[in-house]
């Protein structure tokens, strides 16, 4: 019983926080309601770092949207309007940064790191076949030892 | 040159050792304004005390100043308060206020309190220009150069420690400069 009231609220709380973010962006069409909710999942909150703009309680987060939803309205592409949010708080804002020379170490580590990681792999699976192509394959002389070996063996 | 190779997990160890110890201590909540090196974006405010007066980017030219971003409802505003007194009075650095998303009566009564360090106090009830200028959270200080250039940004507490070693020592260079 408890757990089922417990699931009706959780429910509950989960529509109103859909609702809440509907209801104070009235948008005319479905495609900006989109943009709009891309866009402020994409800003990144400066009061409260890790969030995003549309997930904060941060008073300077509500600004944003606010700016987000205005300059929407006033029918500004994405680019203008994170642009736009960019001069005012710097490259910190976008969650993906632009590739340009700052951020480019960024961007190159981990295709790199990845690159290394394929290069060691395949460095080794090779030089493993390589060795034990050579060590399993015994000379005849060889062989003949080993079989005079385990002969004596079991002779033994 | 095998044993060479040996050595590349203590150098590349060694490296990111220096890369992360540099970043021990920095307070990353602490944001560079966007604004560094460009000019005060457009305003005209109402001053606080005076709502008929308004201010214009001129107030900002002329002279090296801090621009002083505070509000009641920010208890660190309170805190650096006594030492923004101390760099317009004692210093004589001219602090401008703006107080920002604030109630006029709060603020009129704060500075009743606790003295007016500010030569002009400008009013931004809705945090327009804060947000132009990048504003994420009072208590900010910023400095402005004689052309009306943002030079830098300090967020948060004013402290003695702070003027000491940061701020005094910029506002020494924009006034020498030129």
């Amino acid at each position: 019983m408890i757990r089922a009231v417990i699931l009706f609220v959780l429910i509950g709380c989960v529509q109103y926080a859909f609702a809440t973010v509907n209801d104070v962006y009235p948008f005319d069409s479905d495609a900006d309601r989109e943009r709009f909710q891309t866009l402020t999942e994409e800003l990144r909150c400066p009061k409260c770092q890790n969030q995003d703009i549309a997930d904060s309680e941060a008073p300077i987060a509500s600004d944003m949207r606010a700016e987000v939803y205005r300059m929407i309205r006033a029918g500004a592409d994405n680019e203008t309007i994170v642009d736009s949010l960019v001069a005012r708080f710097g490259e910190f804002v976008r969650f993906k940064p632009r590739v340009e020379k700052r951020t480019l170490v960024l961007w190159a580590t981990a295709p790199l790191v990845i690159l290394i990681g394929v290069l060691m792999i395949a460095v080794m699976v090779i030089r493993s076949r390589r060795y034990s192509e050579h060590a399993t394959a015994l000379t005849p002389e060889q062989r003949e030892r080993a079989e005079r070996l385990l002969r004596e063996h079991d002779a033994r | 040159m095998r044993r060479l190779l040996l050595f590349v997990p203590v150098i590349l160890a060694v490296v990111l050792g220096v890369v992360l110890f540099a970043g021990i201590g920095k307070d990353p909540s602490h944001l560079e304004s966007a604004l560094i090196g460009k000019p005060v974006p457009a305003f005209s405010l109402k001053e606080l005390q005076n709502p008929d007066k308004q201010f214009d980017n001129q107030l900002l030219k002329g002279k090296v100043q801090l621009l002083n971003v505070w509000a009641t409802w920010c208890p660190t505003c309170r805190a650096e308060h006594s030492m923004l007194i101390k760099i317009s009075r004692q210093y004589g650095v001219p602090v401008i206020g703006l107080d920002y998303k604030d109630n006029r009566q709060d603020a009129l009564a704060w500075l009743d309190e606790l003295g007016n360090p500010y030569s002009v106090v400008l009013s931004d009830p809705e945090g327009k220009f804060g947000f132009d200028l990048g504003v994420y959270g009072a208590p900010e200080t910023y400095v402005i150069d004689r052309e009306g250039i943002v030079r830098f940004r300090h967020v948060g507490e004013v402290t003695p420690r702070v003027w000491q070693d940061t701020l005094e020592p910029l506002i020494q260079k924009y006034r020498e400069a030129d």
